[in-house]
């Protein structure tokens, strides 16, 4: 009977002690090198870790820089950890490359988020962003007013014809080395983040979205040549620099070079404190409408993850207003919600970025969701560099086609 | 006439060194510009580089980037990493190395031809092309610890040390200085009945010092610099190195001053490094007409 007890007490003080054990989560994040980033993102973990007892979060950070490559190079050699972030664009090569699993977490919870910082592939969630981000055309109200230009509103963008007449009067003016600064500097990703969206606004596109299947038509039809010509155009006529140097990338507006910028909100603050009369106008309408790229860092659930549940409880713990807001104060970024927006100094309504989140909302355009995007978008920079740099416009066009086709067909279409 | 002469050699003496100065100028711009810029705001720093200020240190000169610097990142960490896996590395690769070398230069033995030729030949295949194959095999790989047999190399020192020890542009330096060596040496030590680890450790490596620092400098200088392998098998930030380290600074805005600030650190080995085996390395180039 004795033995029966101790063998009971046994048991059960075993089963005691695994229903209380806390299971550790591994996290890898992009953002080693960023002291706020780190810090609220330790903040989250730690908070998390706090509130309940099944999980505990454990933290390591990658320089962005490198962050992609580790990820593969983990994913190879089967290491990858249970939650990971991931650039918005990059979310289906991951999920269809088996990197991935979709999130599970209650989707009303995510019901007003902006569209942008969704993950979705395959009519799946599978990344949620805390924030997006957005481009605007930056300028100063005193420039609008000397070259007797029209304030463009989102309703009210700036048609193609009044976006060159601005370009050609600051040009004129003599005032500005050049009037437009588009980043040409930043190479990679702010390729197709920044300018593709001018290809979408004359009615192109990198891919052929219905399918996915084909660039033809899309990045070399009659919408794509007239968007190639009017991007040589900006460089042939002086206008922009196709070559550029990252120091007047970083300062040369505030420092008077240039009469407009093509830049990102998380630069936006720098302009602000340069100048007191700064505005930021929405993305010209090329006629098809008003775009700018959409989709920026979220969290994920890798797929060989054994304790999905658990890095989707720690995702879905992220996304309080209270983490938002906290992210957007620290880097700049546009806080996923309105409520969290309305806690943001900058983001409120009638705040000095408030423009920004009107931007995302009504004129975020997603890059190409298809695992192929990361082909892609490479051949797309290469074809946009060369185009600025001089070269034939519809053959550079057709050749990013073939490139693109047949890695797309080397896929076997990419899980379309 | 010897009026003519001596003029004619004054000329070439100055015409030589100035040519030399020219030379050094040109080579220690860059590392002057890097510690000048160290100590600059990025404003200033961005200014400056279009003109000979950046060369000098003047307008608002500081420390602030360097301590910016470390705390952005782990420097210690990462400096002292790299120096633990190249320093391993470097010893160890002189070792087994040479000891390849030695075999193949004085040891008769069948097939040695054939087996240089294989290792000569891996001297054009590209890292990269045996980067994933090599990340497959490492994080498999069995081990002995502490804690018992267990599997996988990744986050550890040893993975960063092991794949480089033996090389084939070492053990071809080694070949090429050995069959310079005076054969009569080794033959009057094996007819005076010496073992080939006698000949080896007493005769053969004490007349190797330049092509031990030059083998040492070309080690340490590739170990030094690795990126790409480090960066595909350390997840852990504790096992990470300086080329590593380095991306931590390019954030979507970049701050120059800091970059340079940790380049300037992170330079420091290498250069005092080189500077310790200068004469060595320079006599061995001379003498095996090798080009690093």
């Amino acid at each position: 009977m004795k033995v029966w007890k101790f063998a009971a007490s046994a048991a059960i003080l075993s089963w005691a002690s695994m229903a209380q054990a806390t299971e550790t989560l591994t996290m890898w994040y992009h953002g080693a090198g960023n002291e706020v980033e780190s810090k609220i993102i330790n903040q989250i973990i730690t908070d998390f870790n706090a509130s309940q007892t099944d999980w505990k979060v454990e933290l390591q950070s990658f320089p962005q820089a490198a962050y992609n490559d580790s990820v593969q190079a983990g994913a190879l050699a089967g290491n990858l950890p249970d939650i990971l972030d991931v650039d918005g664009p990059n979310m289906p090569n991951w999920a269809w490359a088996g990197y991935m699993q979709p999130l599970q977490i209650d989707e009303a919870k995510i019901a007003n988020f902006l569209p942008g910082t969704k993950g979705i592939w395959d009519g799946k969630l599978y990344s949620i962003g805390l924030w997006d981000a957005a481009i605007a055309l930056t300028t100063r109200k005193s420039t609008i007013e000397e070259l007797g230009l029209r304030m463009p509103t989102t309703d009210a963008p700036w048609t193609k014809d009044e976006f060159m007449d601005a370009l050609a009067k600051a040009k004129a003016a003599g005032k500005w080395e050049f009037a437009l600064d588009l980043g040409t500097a930043w190479t990679g990703e702010w390729y197709p983040y920044a300018f593709s969206p001018f290809l979408q606004s004359f009615g192109g596109d990198i891919v052929d979205r219905s399918t996915y299947q084909t660039a033809e038509g899309a990045l070399n039809g009659e919408a794509a040549l007239a968007f190639g010509n009017w991007w040589q155009g900006l460089f042939k006529d002086g206008y922009a620099q196709a070559t550029q140097d990252p120091a007047d990338r970083d300062s040369g507006f505030a420092a008077g070079k240039y009469a407009f910028s093509w830049n990102g909100n998380w630069a936006a603050l720098g302009a602000l404190k340069a100048f007191d009369d700064v505005v930021f106008l929405p993305a010209p309408d090329m006629g098809a409408g008003s775009k700018i790229g959409a989709a920026s860092w979220q969290f994920g659930v890798s797929a060989t993850s054994k304790h999905p549940e658990g890095a989707s409880a720690f995702i879905e713990f992220a996304l309080q207003d209270k983490y938002l807001a906290d992210f957007s104060n620290g880097i700049g970024l546009i806080p996923a919600t309105p409520t969290a927006a309305e806690m943001v100094d900058n983001y409120k309504a009638g705040g000095p970025l408030a423009v920004f989140v009107e931007y995302s909302a009504k004129s975020g355009t997603v890059r190409p969701v298809t695992p192929g995007y990361v082909v892609q978008a490479k051949v797309f920079e290469k074809a946009a560099a060369d185009i600025a740099n001089g070269a034939d416009v519809a053959a550079t066009l057709d050749a990013a086609v073939d490139e693109i086709n047949a890695d797309i067909e080397k896929n076997k279409g990419y899980g379309h | 006439m010897a009026m003519i002469a001596s003029d004619n050699h004054g000329l070439r003496l100055v015409t030589r060194y100035a040519v030399l100065v020219l030379i050094a100028v040109i080579f220690i711009f860059p590392l002057v510009f890097m510690l000048m810029s160290s100590l600059k705001p990025d404003q200033q720093l961005l200014q400056d580089s279009g003109s000979l200020r950046a060369f000098l240190p003047v307008g608002d000169i500081s420390l602030q980037n360097y301590t910016k610097a470390f705390e952005r990142a782990p420097v210690l960490t990462f400096v002292f990493n790299s120096l633990l896996v190249t320093g391993v590395t470097v010893v160890l690769s002189l070792v087994l190395c040479s000891m390849a070398g030695f075999a193949f230069v004085f040891v008769d033995w069948k097939g040695r031809g054939v087996l240089l030729s294989v290792l000569l030949a891996t001297l054009i295949v590209p890292f990269e092309t045996i980067a994933i194959p090599m990340l497959l095999l490492a994080s498999k790989l069995p081990w002995v610890g502490m804690e018992g047999l267990s599997y996988g190399w990744l986050n550890t020192y040893r993975v960063q040390i092991v794949p480089f020890i033996a090389d084939g542009l070492t053990v071809f330096l080694f070949v090429q200085y050995f069959k310079d060596l005076p054969g009569e040496l080794i033959e009057a030590a094996r007819v005076e009945g010496a073992s080939w680890w006698q000949i080896y450790r007493k005769i053969v490596m004490p007349l190797s010092g330049p092509i031990l620092a030059t083998a040492a400098i070309l080690k340490f200088l590739t170990m030094y610099n690795q990126y790409l392998w480090p960066l595909m098998v350390t997840q852990e930030e504790g096992y990470r190195p300086v080329m590593v380290g380095l991306q931590y600074f390019f954030q979507l805005n970049v701050a120059w001053g800091e970059v340079m600030a940790y380049l300037s650190l992170i330079t420091v080995p290498v250069l005092a490094f080189y500077l310790y085996l200068q004469k060595a390395f320079i006599a061995s180039i001379a003498s095996t007409g090798v080009k690093g």
